[in-house]
Formats: C-alpha cells, structure tokens, sequence
C-alpha cells in the first residue's frame, strides 16, 4: 500500500515538476491572493498550487534537504546528508463551499509516510465551517504552519516537535470560523480528535515525551482509550500589528478501563501555547511560540517521567537585500536567529530541594537566500547546551548546517 | 545596498575564519571524565567496550522491554551517570538483615525495595520490623582493576584481631558465591565461603554479581543469571540476554582508572603528606596491584584506588542497623577516593557522600569518621585550618 502510494505520488511529483520547467497551458499557478489578512490556521491552504487545466484538483508540495556537521564535546560523528521530507498536497474542490484537501509527508527518504492532513471542509458561514478528516490539531502554530520553505532555518524548532510533537495530526472532527472587520480578523478553531497513550510516558527517550504516541499508527483507526482529545484556537490579528494566538489542548493518555474493567483512574494532560508574529517598521519579522504542557504522572512511577514541560522558541528574520540577485528578479537574503528554550522536566526532586534539570538552550543564526518567495537556500550554525536530569556539567553541541527547502 | 553587501560578505568571511576550530566544543580533558576505555585495547575489545557502553548507558527499558513492575531506575546510565557517583533520587534502599544470619524479609521484598513501579502496579514499602540503609551509587571506574586484586593481597591488609594495635582491624567479607559466579583461580575461600569485594558493604564477588543483581533488582529485568520477576517472585523468560550482560561486564572491566590531577602542585603533595600522616592510608590504601589478565591493559598492573576492599567499623554514627554477607551493621567497606573530585560532576554540582551521600562536603565526611576511623579524624580536627585545606585540595585532585 505504501508503495503504491509513494509511486503515485512520485509520478505526480514528476509531472508537476516537468510542470514547472515548462509553462505548459495544462498546469497554472494558482494566485494566493496576498491582501487577505492570513493566519496560521489558514497555512494549509495558503500554498503554492497548481491546477490542472481545468480539473478540479490542485497539487503542490515541497522538499527538503541538507547536510550537517555536528559535534558534541568534541565527538562528531562526521558529515551527513539528510532529506528530512518530502511533502506533497493535493487539493479538490468538490462543490461549491466543499473543498478537500490533504498534505501527505514522506519522512527520511520513504522511511515514513504519514498522513499529515486529510480534511474535508464544509463552508457554512465565514463563522461556521465544518472540518473532519486527519486534522492538524491547532495547537501553537507551528504544527499547523510548518512548511519547510516558510523558514529560515534547517531544523524544526525543539520545542514544537517535542514538547508539542509536530506535525500532531489526528482523525477528528471540529469546526472553524473566522471574522473579519477593517484590519481586524478573529478565528477560532475546535476538534475532538483522537490523541496520545501512554507511551508518553513509557518510552526510550526516559522523559515524558509527547512525540511517542506518534509512533502509535492505530490512532488513526481508534481512540487508545475513547475520551477524545479536545483542541481549541483562538486568534487575532491586526494587519499593521501582530498576530496573536493562544490554544488548548486536553485529553486522557491512560487506558483507564479495558473491557469494562476500570483499571486506573483518567489522567489527564493539558497544553496551553501561545504564538505570536509581527513584522516591524524595520521589516525585521518576529515569530514565536510558547508551550506548557502538564501529565498527571501517577506518584509511584518515576521523577525521571515529568509532569510539568515547557518551552518555546523566538525566530528574528532580517531581510538584508531584496531585490534582483544573480538575475532573479524578487530575490531576498535574510539574516535570522532563532532562540530556544525547553524544560523537560518542570519541578523539584522529592528526595532533595534541588531542581529536577533535563532542559536545553540552543541559538541559531542563519543566512539564507530566497531566490523566490517559494525557494529557500539556508546555512546555520547552531549550539545548544543541554543538561540532563541531575543538572551534571551541560553536554555542548555545535554545527553547520546547509540546506535548501523548496516548493515544487 | 553596497554597505550591506559589505558588510554581509565581512560576515560571511568572519563566520569562516571563525569557524571549525573556534565554534565547535571541544572535548573536555582525559582528566576532567570519569567514562572512556582503559588505553590500549585490541580493536576487538573497543567493539565490546563500545556495545556494554551502549548497554549500560543508552539502553533504557521501557514496560514492554521488561522494567519493572516495581523497579528503582530504568537503566544502569540512569544511576551512574557518566560513570560517576549518583545523588539521593538515584540512591536506593535495602532492608531486613540485621546479622550474618541472613535477610528475613526476603519474603517481604528484600533485600531491595524497588521504591517506583510502572502505573497500576504498586511499589514496595518497608515492612515493619524490619532496619534498612540508603546507598547512593558510587562511581564505576578502574573496577576492572579492582576485580583483579588476589584474595592473598586483600588477607595480607586484613588485621582483624589488630594486631598492630593501630586502632584499624580490617575484614573482608565473606558470602556464599550464587551458582552462576564460578570463583577466581586462586580465590582463598573459608568454610565454603568467599571474599566479596564490590558494593558499600563488599557483598557482591565480582562484576558479573553485581551487574546481574542491578538488572533485576535495579529495573526488574530477569536473565538466565536470575530469572525472577521482582513484583511476583515467579520464574519469567530472560529479559536481557547473556550477551548483553557479558558487554556490560567487559565495559565494566575495561573503564579506566580515574586520572589524578594537579600532581605536582606542591599544596596537592603537601595534602598528600598530611593523608599519610594522620592515618587516612591506613584504610585507604594509595597501591594495590593486579593479577595477570587476558585484557593487556589490565594486567599486572599497580594502581592506586586509595582502598584496602575491606570491611570496617565505623561507629554508630554511620550504624544503620542494616548489612549483607558476613559483614556487621556498623561496618562499611573503604570506597576507593579515585575520582573523589569529578564526584560533582554526576552528583549535580553537589557532593553527596559516604554510604548515603549524607555527607554534603569533603570535610563533613571526614568528620563522619568514627570507630576505627575516629582516630584520624581527631587528627584530622587538631590540623590547621591550611592543614586541613591542603588535605582537602589531595583529595580534590584525586
Ligand atoms: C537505582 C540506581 C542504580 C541502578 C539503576 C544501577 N545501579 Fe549500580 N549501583 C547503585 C548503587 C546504590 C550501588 C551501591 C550498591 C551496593 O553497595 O551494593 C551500585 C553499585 C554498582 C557497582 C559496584 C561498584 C563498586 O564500586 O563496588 C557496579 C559495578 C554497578 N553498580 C553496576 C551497575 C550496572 C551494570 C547497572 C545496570 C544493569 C547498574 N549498576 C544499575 C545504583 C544503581
Ligand atoms: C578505618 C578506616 C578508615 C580510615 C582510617 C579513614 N577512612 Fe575514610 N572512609 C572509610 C570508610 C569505611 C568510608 C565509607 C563510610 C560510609 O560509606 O558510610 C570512608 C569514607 C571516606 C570518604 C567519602 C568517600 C565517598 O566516596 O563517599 C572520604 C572523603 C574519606 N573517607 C576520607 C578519609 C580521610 C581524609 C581519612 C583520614 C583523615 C580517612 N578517610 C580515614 C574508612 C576509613
């Protein structure tokens, strides 16, 4: 199955390439149309498409790929090369106001395939729209807004994909809508969706670790415990200020009852994320995310599992020329940075009045050329101090990293 | 545009000469880590050092690997971080045996208690009655040096009848061997029972002991070794394999003594000088010696742990009312002091030591000294305040 779906996509991916070199009357470009005020949520539309002659169906994707060179305390295992993704979309409108869309991820060379997206979207009211499918939980915005070529920089931000484990994506059902006035626009988003086990807690990361329940392909075909997990997003934006987001997400990780038979009681886990990003007078762009994340992890397992988690990340990307570079006429290089703090284990030891450690920092700078909007040239240098649970002297690690992202 | 291209390609060209050398971490000294192979192994030992190191410190058990039910940690890195000593939420718990005659609680959860269980399960307590002492992970480097020292040259620092009147006795502990250790050589048994040498009260006889009862009694994982489940008590398939086991062993063996550090600083020697003097040596033995080996690193080697592997009355200070193998309750095996300085390291900033890390400082361990221990620490206290620095900057360097 696997297969057959890769070769499609493939020949799909070719033909949309062959596409591009040629401007061939069969394939367009569809316009996104840049005076609406966007939001993250509307990320997963708000990509490059191309349509087929006049078929109802619309298709894009991108690529990543990079090398890196890393060294922790003066060990490196050396030069690699990675592809970390390759995703493609496809997108129908079924009628008028029911728009289908789906965003399909090949992860480390065809190691993986996920489904990342598969909604269907019924447009009631600009306030009232129905989406069920594989839905992207809407928590903090990079998991909804994580295109490779959206960013300048080579790795994911630590936080979203371990705290918040990007791309979370699950089979549900919710409802969206937004409001727009002058430069205001307000939306909201809410789901009920399948969500985590208790491989969160049970994992060889020996940390709570969100990500785990990823590996846990089933919840596509049902709950681990039948309580849905429950998502919701409100955000604001002002287009000459900011936009702000704040989300929600709750649910039950333990099976608590197991043919009929109560084994446990419901434990619970909370995220509540905040996003933020704006664009100064000076065009520097500023982008980032919070996340706090609590497990009641029952009191006679482990101190090494936490219950508390945070962290988040701040990218500030500087364009420093625009304009016609080496014949490309919309052509950008950006100077970024990016912070990164995450707390994997928020509390004290019971046995002493220390704190538990296990965080991280890292900071990013980046160069990066954009010779179009969709195509993004990037070389890192990275660092991250990293302390484990006991707070022992932090494990150092350095690199490069060089890379492009691009849609197709 | 022409001064940002300027200075964009200053950047580029700062970033470059910068680079490689200048923003890459270096790695800490030789002197400075605890973990790393002894020198010269054959490159068939690194692949065996290499996969024990993963073992021991990558491998972590999960439910469905077997942890637990009831477990204290789930892996031996967890304890032992980067080889070095553990702090009191890595420090374990064991109870019920009073004197030679044995636990009484084995029934009840003894020795062990694995004080943490997966979610449904619930985790062992102390059963009334019964007495119980805390030990804090020591270090694990240079045991393969330790594990080659004779019985002969452990008997010959023995003096339990103190006969040299120095206030210091000194006895090894003898235990009953469990099937599967098969005795050294020339190991020099008495009534059917054989020196032990690892663990704070010496009760484990050799690494494969030690690793065997920290895989079950530590994260509840069974082997052929040992193949009970903790929780039940029930006889269960292996959950990690002799192979395994076997790596873990050899990397046991194979980690290299701590290097000392500051050697000739002229304070360290004095420091030195004042350990000798005031009868710190006396237990804590600066030289012992290896038998021969068939890893060449290991053998016929001098090294100095600064131990005797004995047994010794500390007092009642330190007397928890707890012991294992032949030892008394008040008796605690000499810990090496080799890497005595990195212990910081692994212990969070902090030090934590003797047997339960109640002693939060070098100078408070000292002074924790009593029975036959109490004598130097009265000469430990009559130094001067440089005196006493000086030691303590020795045992820094260690
Ligand atoms: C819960 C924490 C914990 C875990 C997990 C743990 N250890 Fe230990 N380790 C200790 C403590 C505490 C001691 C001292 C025990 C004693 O004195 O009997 C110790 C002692 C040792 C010693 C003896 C050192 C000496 O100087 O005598 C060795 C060897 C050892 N452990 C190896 C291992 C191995 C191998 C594993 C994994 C299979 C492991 N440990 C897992 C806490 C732990
Ligand atoms: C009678 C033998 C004896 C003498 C003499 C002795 N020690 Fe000890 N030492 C021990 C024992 C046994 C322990 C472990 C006690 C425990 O774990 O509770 C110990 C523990 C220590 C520790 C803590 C080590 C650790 O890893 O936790 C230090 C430091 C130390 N001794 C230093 C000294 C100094 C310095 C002197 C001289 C003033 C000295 N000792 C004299 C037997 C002795």
């Amino acid at each position: 199955m696997k297969k057959y779906l890769y070769t499609l996509f493939l020949f799909l991916a070719s033909q949309t390439i062959y596409a591009q070199s040629d401007s061939s009357f069969f394939f367009s470009r569809i316009k996104q149309d840049s005076t609406k005020l966007k939001l993250n949520m509307d990320a997963v539309y708000n990509r490059p498409f191309l349509q087929m002659g006049k078929l109802p169906v619309a298709l894009g994707g991108y690529l990543e790929a990079n090398s890196s060179y890393f060294t922790t305390d003066g060990i490196s295992e050396g030069l690699s090369f990675q592809l970390p993704r390759l995703t493609m979309f496809m997108s129908a409108s079924i009628r008028q106001r029911i728009k289908f869309m789906t965003e399909i991820e090949f992860e480390e060379g065809g190691k993986e395939i996920n489904i990342e997206f598969a909604a269907l979207d019924i447009e009631l009211n600009p306030l009232f729209n129905l989406r069920g499918g594989v839905i992207m939980n809407p928590i903090g915005s990079f998991n909804q807004n994580h295109d490779g070529p959206k960013w300048e920089f080579v790795s994911r931000p630590i936080s979203s994909t371990t705290i918040i484990p990007s791309t979370w994506s699950n089979v549900g059902f919710g409802l969206f809508g937004k409001y727009a006035r002058k430069n205001w626009v307000w939306a909201y988003e809410a789901y009920l969706s399948n969500g985590f086990d208790d491989k969160i807690i049970n994992n060889k990361e020996n940390r709570t670790w969100f990500p785990a329940s990823k590996a846990n392909s089933e919840r596509f075909e049902e709950s681990f415990n039948g309580v849905p997990l429950k998502t919701v997003k409100m955000a604001v934006k002002h287009r000459k200020v900011a936009e702000v987001g704040i989300s929600w997400m709750n649910g039950v990780y333990n099976k608590f009852q197991d043919d009929g038979i109560v084994l446990d009681k419901r434990r619970h886990l909370n995220f509540i994320a905040v996003d933020i990003n704006t664009t100064l007078p000076t065009k520097t762009s500023l982008n980032g995310e919070w996340v706090w994340a609590s497990v009641d992890v029952p009191k006679t397992f482990s101190q090494q599992f936490g219950k508390r988690q945070q962290g988040g990340f701040l990218d500030i990307v500087q364009p420093i020329i625009k304009g016609r570079i080496l014949g490309w006429s919309e052509s950008v290089i950006n100077l970024s940075t990016r912070l990164e703090y995450v707390d994997y284990n928020v509390g004290k030891f019971q046995e002493i009045d220390a704190n538990i450690a296990d965080h991280l920092y890292a900071t990013t700078a980046s160069i990066s050329f954009r010779p179009s909007q969709q195509t993004v040239i990037r070389a890192n240098y990275r660092y991250e101090w990293r302390r484990d649970l006991l707070g022992n002297p932090a494990a150092r690690t350095a690199g490069f990293q060089l890379g492009f992202s691009t849609y197709f | 545009m022409n001064i940002r291209l300027l200075s964009l390609k200053c950047l580029i060209a700062g970033l470059v000469l910068f680079s490689c050398d200048q923003i890459s971490p270096k790695a800490p000294e030789e002197d400075q880590i605890l973990d790393g192979p002894v020198n010269d192994l054959t490159s068939d030992q690194k692949i065996r050092f290499l996969a024990g190191d993963a073992a021991f410190n990558t491998e972590i058990f999960t439910s469905e690997t077997g942890l637990g039910s009831v477990f204290v940690a789930t892996s031996c890195g967890g304890c032992h971080a980067g080889d070095g000593k553990g702090t009191p939420f890595t420090t374990l718990t064991r109870f019920g045996q009073t004197d030679e005659t044995g636990n009484k609680f084995l029934h009840m959860g003894g020795p062990q208690l694995q004080n943490r269980a997966l979610p449904g399960f619930m985790p062992e307590t102390i059963p009334d009655g019964a007495t119980f002492s805390k030990f804090t992970p020591p270090a694990n480097t240079g045991l393969g040096f330790i594990e080659l020292v004779s019985d002969e040259d452990i008997l010959a620092m023995a003096d339990p009848d103190d006969k040299d009147g120095d206030g210091i006795s000194g006895v090894p502990n003898y235990g009953t061997l469990p099937d599967f250790v098969t005795p050294y050589a020339h190991a020099m048994p008495k009534n059917g029972k054989y020196i032990h040498r690892f663990g704070k009260k010496a009760a484990a006889y050799n690494l494969l002991h030690q690793t065997v009862n920290a895989y079950s009694q530590d994260i509840g994982i069974s082997s052929t070794f040992s193949p009970y489940d903790v929780y039940q008590g029930h006889e269960i398939d292996p959950e990690v394999s002799n192979l395994t086991i076997q790596n873990v062993v050899f990397y046991l063996e194979t980690l290299k003594a701590p290097i000392q550090r500051n050697q000739t600083d002229p304070i360290v020697q004095q420091g030195k000088q004042t350990f000798i003097n005031i009868g710190c040596q006396s237990c804590h033995r600066e030289n012992l010696k290896t038998g021969s080996s068939p890893v060449s690193a290991l053998s016929n080697k001098t090294f100095h742990p600064f131990t005797d592997l004995l047994l010794h009355d500390m007092g009642s200070g330190l007397d928890d009312g707890y012991t294992e193998g032949s030892a008394k309750t008040a008796e605690w095996r000499t810990p090496p002091l080799w890497g005595l300085g990195l212990s910081p390291d692994s212990q969070g900033g902090q030090y934590y030591l003797m047997h339960d890390g109640r002693a939060r400082s070098i100078r408070q361990a000292i002074q924790m000294h009593g029975g036959e221990g109490q004598a130097s620490n009265n000469k430990f206290e009559k130094l001067t305040e440089t005196d006493k620095n000086k030691l303590i900057t020795f045992l820094e360097s260690l």
